[in-house]
Order: structure tokens, then C-alpha cells, then sequence
């Protein structure tokens, strides 16, 4: 593909997707720019899902992304309700759930991801997953008249269910493999913390067993039934293991599809097709590696980056990453991608104090900052992961 | 141009203040977005448009009018 395309379908309707559309037309992009969405929602926000909207502190549409008139100012064509169900890569025509048939130059991939879940857990009551406003609504329907919750899963979404839902009111004991929560992804002593925070919050930690399924009475979830063989009785679960990249739809599109839709340092799949948010794994030429963030900011961040490579930008995508996570009264923020056996070094408060930055190095290099309620001093810190990778060319300064 | 924030929905991720730190600063104890200059000058406006555009939370709303 030479030159601008005329047409541009961005596959997916949110934060990513609709971020795409945006850069472009900021871009001074003045094609034909459609929006294609399996949701029947405006395009809306899902970091408040586990907490805002969760506690009902929001109203749903609050967590709406744009106010209608933003939309309508974009001069696209939006398509909601309606799922992608195939793609033919060679004439770039994308075939959706009620049939219809897009064209375009150049297609973006922005369909996200899907939830995983635990065998035997679809079509029982009292179980949910969060991924959709339409799930957030179902599960605190569901909290608000629990008496014991268990949230199966160790990561970011399982910590914030487990704080969102204690704080409605019912017991809330949270069952995961790792040790403590996100041990995986920030090692022993953040993790630690973390574990403290919630206890002290009066979060049950059931965690270091595998979850074998789950146990039932008539329709309705009793209980998750440990690989112990012990059963953690409740009236809700929610399941946050994970998520996988919802590209089940390129099946058969001759795509190269491996834990998300692989692509160059361009986020290009193939001719006149990227990839962009959740669904994408790239090649971080800083990291020589094919990565895949799943958080909020490379949505917006790497569409920036497809909308300027649809329109002949040759810049590789080599962001800093960044995601936070609120649970309790803690506000977690972390730039660049701590691992669990970096070294880890107090450069800013005490931990004792809880307010501290954690620099995390391996080899000697900085990899990572975090910060724990010093959102202000991690930002500063940035930097110093910037410095320690000078091959990197961050779409944000 | 003129700039609004909703500090209730920012999540303090700081973006706005690499973008434009003419126009966005954070408060120090909770990183919330605080506006230096709800009409920043012209030259600032590409950042300012940026900024809005990527803030995960959706915080920073511009009026073009006047």
C-alpha cells in the first residue's frame, strides 16, 4: 500500500479504537473513517469498571469516553452492536455478525480481549467476569445483596474487585496461585504490601493454591474448589484469571495470530493492516521482543503511533509503559515493566510510611519505577527508565 | 481555546503534564491534574489538543470558541 489510504475501519470501539480515529483525524486525516463496535455502547472507559462504576460511586454513562458531540464532530461513521466475524487480509473487507460487508484501505484491529473462565462456569448464576459496562452492572447487582464473594485470580483486576466489592459490604476472600497479589508481576515486596493492604482492609487471602472449578446447587455457584481440594464456600464468584486477545474472528485470515495479532515495530500485520491496545503484539525494537500491554495508556499511546504510521510516519512503536491500579486508599503507578526478580531499590519515602517510589533494575539498568500513593515523585522518575534505554522513542516526551 | 479539567475522573496518570507542562501540573499528594492556564497561548494549542486526547480518563476538555 502506497500513500494515504482514502477508507480507514477501525475494528473496535473502544478506548484503542476510538483513540485511533481520533489521532487520525488530528492527524488531518480526511478520508472516509469508519468505527465498527460488538458493543452496543459509545465508545466507554473500563479502568473505572472495577472501581467507580463497580462501588457506584459513578453512573454508568459517566465512564462514557466522549460526550456525543465529540463524536459527531470526529466525521466518522460508528457501527455499534455489530461484532467483526472475518477479515480477508488481501482485499481488506471485514464481514460482520449481521452480514455486512467493509471495504477499506487500511483496517485497524482494535477488538481487545476476552475474559478467560474456569470450566463449568458458563450458564451458572452468581458467577461473572469483568470485562464490559454490561458486566460491571450484573456484578454489582449481584455484590450489593452477597454475603461471601470470592474473586478467583491474582492480578490488577482481581485485587481492585476484591477492594471495590469489601467495601459494599460482604466478605470477600480472594483465591489465586501466586503468593500474594501481583507477585507475579511486582515482586516480594510490593506484593507483600499489597497482601497487608487488603488484610487490613479485612480481604480473606486464600491464595498459593490453583482453583480447580467451582461448586454448585441447583444453577447457582456454591463455592471454588481449590487444587487442595478444599472448597471456599460463596453465594458470587468472580473470575479474574486473565483475559485472552479476542482475535477468534482472523481465524482462517492467514494473520499470524499468537497471544494477540502479531506485528511489526509498526503494528503493522500485514499490508494495510495494524493492530493496536490489548489485541496487539508487536515488536518493541527497544526491547527487541514481541510484546503485548494490556493497560490503558498504550491504547491511547499506540494509536497515536498506528494513526501516524497509516499516514507514512516509519517511526518504530517503542513506548515506556504505564499502567496504575487504585485498591483501598492505595494509588499504585508504575512506569516502565518491573519484573518479580529485579532488584529493587527505596529511592523516594519509606515504605513504612507507604509512600515510596521502587526503582527496579536488572543488570544494572533501571526497568521500572513504582509508586505507591507518590504518584508525583514516580512521574519524575520516569525519566530515569527513559535514560537507562537510550534506543527508546517514546511517543509521550 | 479554552481548557477544563474533571479532577473526579482524573487518575492522575500525568500524561497531560509531559505533553503540555505550561498548561497541566499534578497535585502532590494525589497526583491529580491541576490547570496552570485554562487559555494557554497558541503555540501551546497541538500539545494542549494531544494532551486531551490521550488522557486515559477523558479529564481535559477544550472549547474551541474564542
Amino acid at each position: 500500500m502506497t500513500g494515504v489510504p482514502a477508507r480507514v475501519l477501525v475494528v473496535g470501539a473502544s478506548a484503542a479504537g476510538l483513540a485511533t480515529a481520533e489521532a487520525l483525524r488530528r492527524k488531518g486525516y480526511q478520508g472516509e473513517l469508519t468505527v465498527l463496535g460488538a458493543e452496543q455502547h459509545a465508545p466507554y472507559d473500563r479502568p473505572p469498571l472495577s472501581k467507580q462504576v463497580l462501588a457506584g460511586a459513578w453512573e454508568p454513562e459517566r465512564a462514557e469516553l466522549r460526550p456525543s458531540a465529540h463524536l459527531s464532530a470526529l466525521d466518522a461513521a460508528f457501527i455499534l452492536g455489530d461484532p467483526a466475524v472475518g477479515l480477508d487480509p488481501a482485499t481488506r473487507t471485514v464481514r460482520t455478525g449481521s452480514g455486512r460487508a467493509l471495504r477499506a484501505d487500511a483496517v485497524v484491529v482494535a477488538t481487545g480481549l476476552r475474559p478467560r473462565t474456569l470450566p463449568g462456569q458458563d450458564g451458572l448464576s452468581g458467577v461473572h467476569v469483568l470485562r464490559t459496562l454490561d458486566d460491571a452492572a450484573a456484578l454489582r447487582a449481584d455484590l450489593l445483596t452477597a454475603s461471601r464473594v470470592v474473586v478467583v485470580g491474582d492480578g490488577v483486576l482481581a485485587a481492585e474487585i476484591a477492594a471495590t466489592a469489601r467495601r459494599l459490604g460482604p466478605a470477600v476472600t480472594m483465591a489465586g496461585p501466586g503468593p500474594a497479589p501481583l507477585a507475579g508481576r511486582f515482586g516480594p515486596l510490593v506484593s507483600r504490601l499489597l497482601a497487608e493492604t487488603h488484610l487490613e482492609n479485612g480481604v480473606g487471602l486464600r491464595l498459593g493454591a490453583g482453583v480447580g472449578g467451582l461448586t454448585a446447587r441447583h444453577g447457582r455457584v456454591t463455592g471454588v474448589r481449590l487444587d487442595t481440594g478444599e472448597v471456599l464456600p460463596a453465594d458470587v464468584v468472580v473470575v479474574a484469571i486473565g483475559c485472552t486477545p479476542a482475535t477468534d474472528w482472523l481465524a482462517g485470515s492467514g494473520l499470524r495470530l499468537d497471544d494477540g495479532l502479531v506485528c511489526d515495530a509498526h503494528c503493522r500485520a500485514a499490508d494495510g493492516i495494524y493492530a493496536v491496545g490489548d489485541v496487539a503484539r508487536w515488536h518493541h525494537p527497544g526491547l527487541d521482543a514481541l510484546i503485548r500491554l494490556e493497560n490503558r495508556t498504550n491504547a491511547t499511546e499506540q494509536a497515536m503511533a498506528v494513526a501516524a504510521a497509516i499516514l507514512g510516519d516509519d517511526r518504530p512503536y517503542a513506548p515506556v509503559p504505564y499502567m496504575w491500579s487504585d485498591q483501598f486508599d492505595t494509588k499504585i503507578q508504575v512506569h516502565g515493566l518491573p519484573g518479580p526478580d529485579a532488584e529493587v531499590t527505596i529511592v523516594d519515602g519509606a515504605v513504612a510510611d507507604r509512600r515510596f517510589v521502587a526503582r527496579y533494575h536488572r543488570d544494572g539498568r533501571v526497568i521500572g519505577v513504582l509508586g505507591w500513593n507518590m504518584p508525583k515523585q514516580v512521574r519524575l522518575r520516569r525519566q530515569e527508565v527513559v535514560d537507562a534505554r537510550p534506543d527508546l522513542t517514546p511517543a509521550l516526551p | 481555546m479554552r481548557v477544563t479539567v474533571d479532577q473526579d475522573k482524573c487518575c492522575g496518570a500525568g500524561n497531560c503534564v509531559l505533553l503540555a507542562p505550561e498548561v497541566f501540573d499534578q497535585r502532590e499528594d494525589d497526583a491529580i491534574v491541576v490547570l496552570l492556564d485554562e487559555r494557554p497561548a497558541e503555540r501551546l494549542h497541538a500539545a494542549v489538543r494531544e494532551a486531551s486526547d490521550v488522557c486515559p480518563a477523558g479529564a481535559i476538555r477544550l472549547s474551541e470558541t474564542s
